[in-house]
């Protein structure tokens, strides 16, 4: 076959644009890293969390999450005592109806407590990559995925912005980005942890409140912890197989 | 916070689903509706409706071609939406919507409507001049055969497409449901009776519209009003009526009778955020009120006046009612939080994309298009008849 001169000038542009879509369908370069040596998940611990909002700030500065949005956030509980009026009034039965704050999703701390009765305490949220996701599960395209290592991701160069998945989250984990346009949400610091290193969040944090965990590993504390601790994971009545694991969870946080 | 009472997750409280996807139900709702209406005569022979037939089936093209306008609108990137066709992820209710469109606008809607305008096409083909002769023999698809025996043909074919086309109508607008339904994270929408609710709300609306239209039109062309036909036509609606009603009040009976974890925060929601949409609009006006009306129109004998404007009041509260219940469901499922512990409140833009203005062209869009395919395919007997003696 013959090519002449004027055919190549056709030819190679139309090549180096082919070439970029060959190219955005390769992953990054991460060459020590196999995906399926790995099922990662994180484990919270409840009794240890300060509710300094180091890992809300930590996610936001590595992760560039706009100001308003969240893909990690710390709620302050507080169950206040059985309520025993003179009248003999049992309700509000505090574990339906705790008090919850979030003041800037917790990233600048929390006000001082007030209310001297009933239990203090902070829960951290972020997406808990289900492994029996909703939100993956209605995604008109297949944009939002479960990576083969059990990270739930977002291809915002694919994603309509349809909104579905938020609607079908329900842990209210993720948001439509404001300038991007697309759905956007916690990815457990992909670009990290294949690198070996572990999530921001889990990095800031300054008592070992959040621990990244690899469940294909057989030498992660995680298992000995799961024998021994009374673990939970949030609304287990939706069946999600969430990865998020909290120990020590209080019965009234949803 | 701002308009936000107790507790919400804190990416819960802007609403991402607006006003336009409160449209798009209401809008595909009435295109299943006037399609169901228009194959009451085509394949269960209920002759005294025929005069509404081909305007029925007009009225949901029309409106038709505009239900994915508000869903590719309200997209973050609308020029994405193409891979929906592309890339349909198979466990995704939503990515079915291009297909069961796509399906039900070109192998149901537009293929009958063509079949049964087919000699009028070929007709007017011949009698009018200019462009509209150009529109007219593109229209015909080259096919100039009038023979009786070729009508016969179109008739059954066509009868066949009506007889495939009103499973399709239920699946178009009862898949718009279960999209609704069965998300699990919310309490407000997931629920096996939500297409089922959406199907029947889908005919009153259509129906409901369809016989408004017809007498409006009917007005202004300075026509006589068939009562024959709007007679049955308002007593179907009643029927289908108490159906939707009941289902609906089903729903809600059962949830006020299971009262499970998110029954408090709904309960709370419904009595307050919700108490105007819901209480009164949607089941005090737009359902119980219509409801009384063709009840009292089909147990007492009125004068042809005063049923006329029952029939008017009815059929326009209706669609209120229909419209509300569509804002109830969309805006009212994203108000509360997952976490039952609080409120947020839904800012209506007015000049964005997504805001009041764009709503209101898109409603009224179907009415312009419907205007010109009755222009153009006029489908009033004695107008046909008319170009068949030129």
């Amino acid at each position: 076959m013959k090519i002449s001169r004027r055919q190549m000038l056709i030819l190679l542009p139309a090549a180096a644009v082919a070439w970029e879509s060959v190219m955005a369908g390769t992953p990054e370069d991460a060459p020590n890293y196999k995906m399926t040596g790995h099922w990662w998940g994180m484990l919270i611990d409840i009794p240890k969390c300060i509710g300094c909002g180091n890992c809300v700030r930590a996610c936001q500065t590595e992760n560039d999450v706009p100001d308003g949005y969240f893909r990690t956030w710390v709620e302050r509980y507080h169950r206040s005592d059985w309520p025993m009026s003179e009248s003999g009034d049992v309700t509000p039965n505090p574990l339906i109806a705790p008090e919850v704050i979030s003041p800037d999703g917790g990233k600048e701390g929390f006000p001082a407590a007030t209310d001297e009765s009933g239990k203090y305490f902070f829960v951290p949220k972020m997406c808990n990559h289900c492994a029996e996701s909703p939100c993956t599960q209605v995604c008109p395209v297949g944009a939002t995925f479960i990576s083969p290592d059990g990270v739930v991701l977002v291809d915002q160069t694919y994603c309509l912005g349809c909104a579905y998945c938020v609607q079908a989250c329900p842990y209210g984990c993720r948001y439509v980005h404001p300038e991007k346009k697309v759905a956007d949400k916690c990815t457990l610091c992909y670009h990290r942890i294949t690198k070996g290193l572990t999530t921001a969040c889990c990095e800031a944090c300054p008592t070992g409140a959040r621990q990244l965990v690899d469940l294909k590993n057989p030498n992660d504390p995680i298992h000995a912890f799961l024998k021994t601790h009374s673990v939970q994971v949030l609304k287990p009545q939706m069946a999600t197989g969430a990865k998020l694991f909290y120990n020590d969870l209080d019965g009234s946080v949803r | 916070m701002n308009g936000v009472e107790g507790y919400m997750y804190p990416n819960e409280i802007t609403l991402y689903w607006s006003v336009l996807i409160v449209l798009y139900p209401y809008i595909t709702g009435l295109v299943a509706g006037a399609f169901i209406l228009a194959s009451l005569e085509r394949v269960f022979r209920v002759e005294a409706v025929k005069p509404t037939y081909r305007l029925a089936l007009l009225t949901a093209l029309a409106f038709l071609l505009v239900a994915p306008l508000p869903l590719v609108l309200h997209l973050g990137h609308p020029f994405r939406s193409p891979e929906m066709y592309f890339t349909p992820h198979s466990t995704s209710a939503m990515a079915m919507f291009g297909y069961v469109y796509l399906w039900y606008l070109m192998a149901v809607l537009v293929l009958e409507i063509w079949l049964d305008y087919r000699r009028d096409i070929v007709l007017l083909s011949q009698s009018s001049k200019g462009l509209l002769r150009f529109v007219y023999k593109v229209m015909t698809l080259g096919s100039s055969n009038i023979s009786p025996r070729s009508l016969a043909i179109d008739d059954r074919v066509g009868w066949i497409v009506t007889l495939i086309g009103i499973p399709s109508a239920f699946l178009l607008h009862g898949y718009v449901g279960f999209i609704f339904g069965s998300v699990k994270a919310n309490p407000w929408w997931s629920s096996p009776l939500m297409p089922v609710v959406f199907i029947f709300s889908a005919m009153v609306s259509g129906i409901a519209g369809v016989m408004l239209l017809y007498m409006a039109i009917s007005k202004l062309r300075k026509q006589v009003i068939d009562m024959r036909c709007v007679d049955s036509i308002a007593m179907y609606l009643f029927y289908i009526f108490i159906i939707d009603f009941s289902l609906e009040m089903l729903d809600l009976v059962h949830r006020i009778y299971e009262a499970n974890e998110s029954f408090n925060s709904l309960n709370f929601m419904v009595h307050t955020q919700l108490y105007f949409s819901q209480i009164v609009l949607q089941i005090g006006l737009g359902t119980i009120t219509p409801l009384a009306l063709l009840f009292l129109t089909q147990v007492v004998k009125l004068p042809e006046i005063a049923r006329k404007y029952m029939y008017v009041l009815s059929g326009s509260l209706a669609l209120i009612g229909v419209l509300a219940m569509r804002w109830n469901v969309v805006i009212g499922g994203q108000l509360f939080s997952k976490s039952f512990l609080g409120y947020t409140t839904y800012k209506m833009s007015l000049v964005t994309r997504e805001g009041l203005l764009v709503a209101i062209f898109l409603t009224l869009l179907p009415l312009v298009f419907l205007w010109v395919l009755i222009k153009l395919l006029p489908p009033w007997p004695e107008k046909s008849a008319h170009a068949a003696a030129d």
